[in-house]
């Protein structure tokens, strides 16, 4: 049985990988996980330079899901660099770093420096729906994509993934968009837009007022849009979305994702991701799947 | 570190005050690392309630392997959490954040306010007879094992026991001394006993609440300001749930 996955000529052990943003740079989980079990580790998002966040609270539970509106709270490139990269090299697994950034030098600032470090891709994050300026301007405009994606490929010399958001009239516009730019693979979907509001205190829950939206609730928009991607371009797509177990990764897989990505659901189950890795060699046992690619967008 | 994610046996649950839930679960690992001051995750059965619920440990049982929480019902996910009985199982995680500090050569005040009582009493109890000042709305709970773990003061609000008013009230009315505060409570409580601190020029240790999502440090939910950059982004924004829940007052911005 084969579940190794190559994307842009990287080679994956298996197709599960973590989403940005909900497990740090994998330090926090490796007292439950053993991050050599899997595919890869995708990092929070990066910036050049050290960033706040924004105002708390920045975290509301939904049914089925969560708000969130941290604001890419990170420690910018150079401490990065420094502590995570490092850190992650201890484990027999790739890593994925996702680049976060308000104008195009941003990101080509942080793509160039890691260009020189031991990473194996990078995430470009054109769609976190908590920052004002910058990010989620580049994933909603197709023009704009296009041309941050032809920038930081100038300056990357790793395969380079473009993240793309769902809160866009046509997600096949973006990812048509940004493999135009020379984007190696896409991931989908980032967080989808929200609000909460507390009855009682007549106010947002969220001191951002709006939060992306994540969990199970959202699943079947992703698995949506992965399918309507997978059918709109040739290049590997990572999906995510409300990702909670073995099945629901089958299904981003069948829908047309090469690799899938677990973000929420490691807060309810510290294990999951290596709970999907096992549980996606089950299915293709119980099912005489000799090989990953055997399923892979095989639902049309 | 060691945290340990375990079903714990539920022995027993009880309610003790009006929507205050007294509950005792088996989960070794998790009394064996546990120190007063830290929290645990509890997870819901209820697949609509994603995120644990972050509950104080309220006293450690180290021989038996056992906690105590004692918490308030606020919503939905402490609801389903109130309806289990002995026998159940729950999930759990933890132990987690970094406790109080244990300062045996000073003189220990212990500041509780409503739900942030609990935490005080694990504490005392690894204290030598520490003044332990209880702030109550109406209802009084814990107290026999508050007694009996240092010099109680009361405060309530209709004034039914011990000082009527708050825990500053309490702390103006009979004059404890001290040399050390630890305080857990609502966020006008703890402002009002960073203040007193700082007039006596004594340190306080102060448990701070936020919202959080995972417990465990990665997604940067739960922060606060502070003073000195923090340990993981440096950018004065710190983890409760990491290099919390217990701050010294001085280097939190509240």
């Amino acid at each position: 049985m084969n579940t190794s996955v190559s994307i842009a000529g990287v080679e994956f052990k298996n197709p599960v990988t973590t989403a940005s943003g909900t497990f740090a740079s994998g330090k926090e989980y490796s007292e439950f996980v053993d991050l050599g079990k899997l595919g890869a580790v995708t990092t929070k998002g990066v910036a050049n330079v050290p960033w706040e966040g924004n105002p708390t609270p920045r975290v509301a539970e939904t049914y089925g899901g969560m708000l969130n509106a941290i604001g890419l709270q990170n420690p910018g490139i150079d401490v990065f660099i420094e502590r995570d990269i490092p850190f992650l090299k201890q484990y027999d697994t790739r890593i994925i770093v996702n680049v976060c950034g308000r104008t195009t030098e941003d990101y080509v600032e942080v793509v160039e420096k890691l260009s020189d470090t031991d990473i194996d891709m990078m995430e470009i994050n054109i769609s976190c729906p908590n920052v004002k300026e910058g990010g989620i301007a580049f994933g909603q405009d197709p023009s704009m994509a296009e041309a941050i994606t032809a920038e930081v490929k100038k300056y990357a010399k790793q395969p380079v993934i473009m993240k793309l958001s769902p809160n866009v009239t046509d997600i096949t516009v973006m990812a048509k968009a940004v493999v135009n730019g020379g984007a190696d693979a896409v991931s989908l979907i980032n967080t989808i837009t929200g609000m909460k509001i507390d009855i009682n205190k007549r106010q947002f829950v969220l001191a951002n007022k709006t939060g992306g939206l994540s969990g199970p609730a959202i699943k079947p928009v992703a698995v949506r849009m992965v399918y309507q991607v997978a059918n709109a371009v040739n290049v590997p797509i990572i999906g995510m979305g409300g990702i909670s177990n073995a099945e629901d990764a089958i299904e981003f897989i069948l829908a047309g994702a090469t690799m899938v990505s677990i973000g929420t659901a490691n807060f309810l189950n510290p294990y999951t991701t290596a709970e999907v890795v096992t549980g996606i060699e089950e299915y293709m046992r119980d099912n005489s799947v000799d090989n990953i690619y055997d399923i892979i967008g095989i639902v049309k | 570190m060691s945290k340990t994610y375990v079903e714990a046996l539920i022995l027993s649950q009880s309610i003790i005050a009006k929507d205050i839930y007294s509950l005792w679960i088996k989960a070794e690992d998790l009394a064996e690392n546990a120190k007063p001051g830290q929290f645990i995750n509890v997870y819901t059965d209820d697949p609509s309630l994603l995120l644990p619920r972050p509950i104080s440990i309220c006293e450690i049982n180290k021989e038996q392997g056992t906690l105590r929480l004692v918490y308030r019902i606020a919503g939905k996910g402490t609801k389903c959490l109130s309806r289990l009985t002995s026998g159940d199982e729950v999930t759990v995680m933890g132990p987690l954040g970094n406790g109080f500090p244990l300062i045996s050569d000073k003189k220990a005040m212990l500041i509780g306010g409503g739900i942030g009582i609990p935490p005080m009493l694990e504490l005392a109890k690894n204290l030598v007879d520490p003044v332990i000042v209880a702030g109550y709305r109406d209802e009084i709970f814990l107290k026999n094992e508050l007694e009996k773990a240092g010099q109680l003061h009361i405060s309530t609000e209709n004034g039914l026991m011990g000082t009527r008013g708050n825990v500053m009230d309490a702390i103006a009315a009979d004059r404890p001394e001290a040399e050390v505060i630890y305080a857990c409570g609502p966020l006008v409580m703890l402002t009002a006993v960073k203040k007193y601190a700082k007039e006596k020029g004594i340190t306080a240790y102060i448990s701070l609440e936020e919202r959080m999502a995972c417990g465990v440090g990665a997604c940067l939910g739960c922060v606060c300001r502070t003073v000195k950059k923090d340990a993981h982004t440096h950018v004065n924004n710190a983890r409760v749930c990491t290099e919390g829940p217990v701050f010294v007052a001085e280097e939190v911005d509240i």
